[in-house]
């Protein structure tokens, strides 16, 4: 990233106002620059200098929450995670993310990516309810089984990968990079039993079987899950279960509390519940 | 219910094919000057050259390995053209015809070729 030599930077924003424009068109606007400046601070300067109504979705200014997904010089990414000194130019074209219809201005309609996450379950499936609500231990999980999932767990839902999906940007009936990630996700968790259940879905036209490994998704995702594996492994485990090869384990199992360790000098017991 | 992962499962199945029957294919027909295959080109000279193929087309064991291909490779080919056209988002009736078309355009040329690979046999 080179230091930039400008002081003043130029932001043009696709503007829309379904109640007042036919269709989108793009505004410009100039703002001053300071060193470290985000994206999204610079969006904040234009509301301020410029156009009080321009509108988007911005949460928690250090790329957690996933609000602020959006177009940024052509690529999907979060406006509060990206740098103007990393465009390396002076002229920062801000637009909704692609694949999606906009409600207003830089405001994507994500229904339908929920919609779709919905459908596939997001959440551990368990038989034991009772132990599932009201645990009584943990349950019981290798290191090894963790890494098997562990990254797709990053996922914050900002629908940059949606964005950039080719497939779905032209099928509709495909459930897209971040639901299906999180389905594997799921999927591919000791703890769940509801493979089933999910299949039901991923069988279907929705499923993994349009992706054709354009790899987008991935190199957008600005936390670095990798849906596109995701993807890939999802369709092995659909093939393997296909051919009746898939291993299927139980859920796994309560972990016993531990009875012949003793507890260390000096550690405070836990404070009372307060709910 | 399940139709796409089995469709996508024999569609796997059906490149792991083309790929040994293809590879085959063209061991036979572009090594000859490397590998020794004189009982697959009994009357020497080039693979193509009239004797051989109907040599080949004579034996057996080259009927089966050609109908497994063509069967392998039409599913193969007609299932990735119907992922393609089915991605332009075509509405459920022609989504419907799009698959019959292919089915049964695909069946019309597997019985034409298998027909010719038997006949070829009377050569």
């Amino acid at each position: 990233m080179t230091k930039p030599n400008f002081t003043e930077v130029n932001y043009r924003i696709r503007r829309f106002d379904p109640e007042r424009d036919k269709a989108p068109h793009w505004e410009t606007y100039r703002v001053p620059f300071a060193a470290g400046m985000t994206v999204l601070e610079g969006l904040w300067k234009v509301k301020e200098l410029h156009s009080p109504t321009l509108a988007w979705r911005s949460s928690c200014r250090m790329g957690v929450c996933g609000s602020c997904g959006m177009l940024i010089n052509g690529k999907p990414r979060l406006a509060c995670n990206t740098q103007i000194a990393e465009l390396e130019s002076d002229t920062v074209v801000v637009a909704p993310l692609p694949n999606f219809d906009i409600v207003r201005d830089l405001v994507p309609e994500l229904k339908p990516m929920f919609a779709n996450h919905q459908e596939l379950k997001p959440y551990v499936i368990r038989d034991d309810v009772q132990e599932r609500e009201h645990p009584t231990n943990e349950f019981y999980q290798s290191a090894h089984e963790l890494e098997q999932y562990l990254q797709f767990t990053y996922c914050i839902k900002c629908g940059c990968c949606m964005a950039a999906c080719p497939t779905f940007a032209t099928d509709p009936l495909y459930s897209g990079p971040m639901p299906l990630g999180q389905a594997q996700r799921y999927n591919s968790d000791t703890r769940d039993g509801g493979f089933k259940e999910r299949k039901l879905v991923l069988v279907s036209e929705a499923g993994p079987w349009r992706c054709h490994y354009a790899g987008e998704c991935s190199r957008v995702c600005p936390k670095g899950v990798d849906p596109a594996k995701a993807i890939q492994l999802m369709k092995r485990e659909l093939v393997f279960d296909y051919l009746r090869l898939r291993k299927t384990k139980c859920p796994a199992k309560v972990a016993e509390k531990p009875t012949e360790v003793k507890r260390r000098e000096g550690i405070p017991d836990a404070p009372p519940r307060t709910v | 219910m399940m139709r796409d992962q089995k469709l996508w499962t024999w569609h796997l199945a059906a490149g792991i094919v083309i790929l040994v029957f293809l590879g085959m294919h063209m061991t036979i027909m572009h090594l000859n000057a490397v590998i020794a295959l004189k009982g697959l080109n009994p009357a020497g000279g080039h693979p193509i050259d009239w004797a051989n193929v109907v040599s080949r087309a004579r034996s057996g064991f080259f009927m089966v390995t050609y109908v497994i291909l063509l069967g392998a490779a039409l599913f193969h080919g007609l299932y990735g053209l119907r992922n393609i056209l089915f991605e332009l988002d075509p509405a459920r009736w022609l989504k419907r015809t799009i698959s019959a078309v292919l089915l049964v355009g695909g069946l019309a040329l597997f019985v034409v070729g298998t027909w010719a690979a038997v006949v070829a046999r009377s050569l």
